[in-house]
């Protein structure tokens, strides 16, 4: 595709603070090559928003190359734009119309809050992490790598699962602000494989909970999340993860 | 919800196979015995009750359900393009359960404490048993009787017939459908079934943790065509029948 200038319309979220309330500024942005992605046009924004004397627009980004799951933005109603499987920095100038006005929100969620403009605090999902997302393994000579089997299908799926980079943006598109799809990818990813099964019936309960506790909404199966999801986490995740819940609440002492 | 909703679900099929008596052209008499059977048998009582239970339960659970939900995102977005990831009706169900509640206070003032505590007036059928040929005669309006159903055989000059008296419920629902208002009102009603449904049969089964391809397909199928479109389509028919009739 031969490269282009357009010219589009910005209307950004700024609030200064967690506390402060926060509402939308217009910035009209001139001559942004479609080679660019969607950050690059945040920068050149931000130089101009310097060069003029005032406060550049805070966003989080750390890979640019779709791995690290920071880049989170709410693009004219959909997490990450309008393209299906991409993340902010992969998201590309020539997916928008020449004169298009562009509007720009942080994730909404209350475990999410908005620590400044574009960034949200997403530490909530670190404490799910915690709460169980994790394998006991023996201190010492890690053990020969190919000396327990697993099966192919559940390598592959487990694999899939484990591609989940924590983006959030499951809990943007959801309705209900629910983190199901996240939490089931990080329950799933351990419990297809033989090193996640001694924990396996404790770790869906705690993380359920500690998902619970932080404020996520419950899942309706809208479908959102798996829609908007930029590593296409399965829904098949959640029903395994509801699966693993039920039976680990039955038989739970 | 999921548990209340498919008990809901088996409900509307038993409901739409029972209801399709209506169509019968015997001026009510098959439908009119329906409704004792439904009134008497004490297992299918003990059903309705769990039933009468089930509603308010899945009522009440998914009305908190949509207010907990809402408490998750304090800020709204100022846009979201909700159809770009889910359908309509996934995103509605709160809407739709509301509507499905309305319909339910309604229609059960409207039949259901009509037949248990309201004056429905009684109605004469003489069966022929030698052809079948039902006979129809209105019981005067102050008419009583103990039982909800009288059943007699008769030997006459003209054979053998069969005398049930029973209380006619079908009288009561085709001259209700006479009023368009009504036929509206249950016609959208009948949207809202489709729509809450179209949604939540297959939505159930995920909440129980079944999502697989090799049953989905399964699910999805009886979920559209039988309950998005046969029982919704089915009750529709219902008021329009006696509409026009
Ligand atoms: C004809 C009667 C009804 C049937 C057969 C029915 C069936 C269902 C089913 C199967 C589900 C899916 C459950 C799940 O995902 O686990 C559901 C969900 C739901 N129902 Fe009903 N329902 C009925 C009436 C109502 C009523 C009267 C309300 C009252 C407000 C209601 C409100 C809801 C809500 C809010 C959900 C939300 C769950 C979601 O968004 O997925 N329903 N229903
Ligand atoms: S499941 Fe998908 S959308 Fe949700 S956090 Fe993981 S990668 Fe992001
Ligand atoms: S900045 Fe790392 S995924 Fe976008």
């Amino acid at each position: 595709m031969s490269e282009q200038n357009i010219n589009v319309t910005l209307k950004v979220w700024r609030q200064r603070n967690s506390q402060s309330k926060g509402g939308f500024e217009t910035y009209p942005l001139n001559d942004v090559s479609t080679d660019m992605s969607f950050l690059e046009m945040f920068d050149v924004l931000n130089e101009k928003l310097i060069q003029e004397g005032k406060d550049p627009v805070a966003f989080d980004h750390d890979c640019r190359e779709g791995i690290c799951g920071m880049c989170s933005m709410f693009i004219n109603g959909r997490p990450h734009g309008p393209k299906q499987a991409v993340t902010t920095c992969q998201l590309h100038m020539r997916s928008f119309k020449n004169g298009e006005t562009i509007v720009v929100e942080p994730w909404r969620a209350k475990p999410f809050p908005v620590i400044k403009d574009l960034v949200v605090d997403r530490s909530a999902f670190d404490r799910i992490i915690s709460a169980g997302g994790f394998i006991s393994v023996n201190t010492g000579n890690a053990q020969d790598a190919n000396a327990i089997p697993i099966a192919k299908d559940n390598a592959d799926e487990s694999f899939a699962a484990a591609a989940c980079i924590g983006c959030g943006a499951c809990v943007a598109a959801c309705k209900n602000a629910s983190a199901m799809l996240f939490v089931s990818a990080k329950v799933s990813q351990l419990a297809l494989l033989p090193q996640g099964q001694p924990e396996r019936k404790q770790r869906v309960m705690d993380m359920v909970a500690q998902m619970d506790n932080e404020g996520f909404g419950a899942c309706t199966n809208t479908g959102a999340c798996s829609a908007e999801c930029p590593k296409e986490i399965s829904l098949t995740n959640i029903a395994r993860m509801n699966r693993d819940f039920l039976a680990a609440e039955m038989t739970a002492k | 919800m999921g548990l209340t909703g498919l008990f809901l679900c088996t409900f509307l099929v038993v409901h739409m196979i029972g209801n399709l008596q209506l169509f019968k052209n015997d001026q009510g008499l098959a439908f009119n015995l329906y409704a004792v059977l439904m009134t008497t048998n004490p297992f299918i009582k003990t059903v309705s009750y769990l039933l009468y239970l089930s509603i308010i339960g899945h009522a009440v659970q998914g009305i908190y359900l949509v207010f907990k939900n809402k408490q998750s995102r304090p800020v709204q977005y100022a846009v979201y393009d909700g159809k770009a990831s889910s359908t309509w009706a996934s995103r509605n169900m709160g809407l739709l359960g509301t509507i499905l509640l309305v319909f339910v206070a309604v229609h059960l003032s409207d039949f259901w404490f009509e037949y248990k505590f309201g004056h429905v007036p009684y109605a004469t059928y003489a069966t022929n048993l030698e052809n079948g040929d039902v006979k129809f005669m209105p019981a005067p309006p102050d008419y009583k009787q103990f039982n909800k159903l009288e059943e007699t055989t008769m030997s006459t000059p003209e054979g053998q017939f069969k005398i049930t008296i029973v209380k006619n419920l079908y009288l009561e629902v085709s001259e209700g459908f006479k009023s368009p208002w009504l036929v509206i009102f249950y016609l959208l009603s009948m949207c809202a079934v489709s729509f809450h449904l179209y949604h939540g049969f297959q939505s159930a089964f995920k909440s129980f943790g079944i999502n697989h391809p090799k049953i989905n397909g399964i699910v999805n199928f009886i979920g559209t065509w039988i309950f998005a479109i046969g029982i919704p389509a089915g009750f529709a028919a219902m008021p329009l029948y006696f509409f026009f009739k």
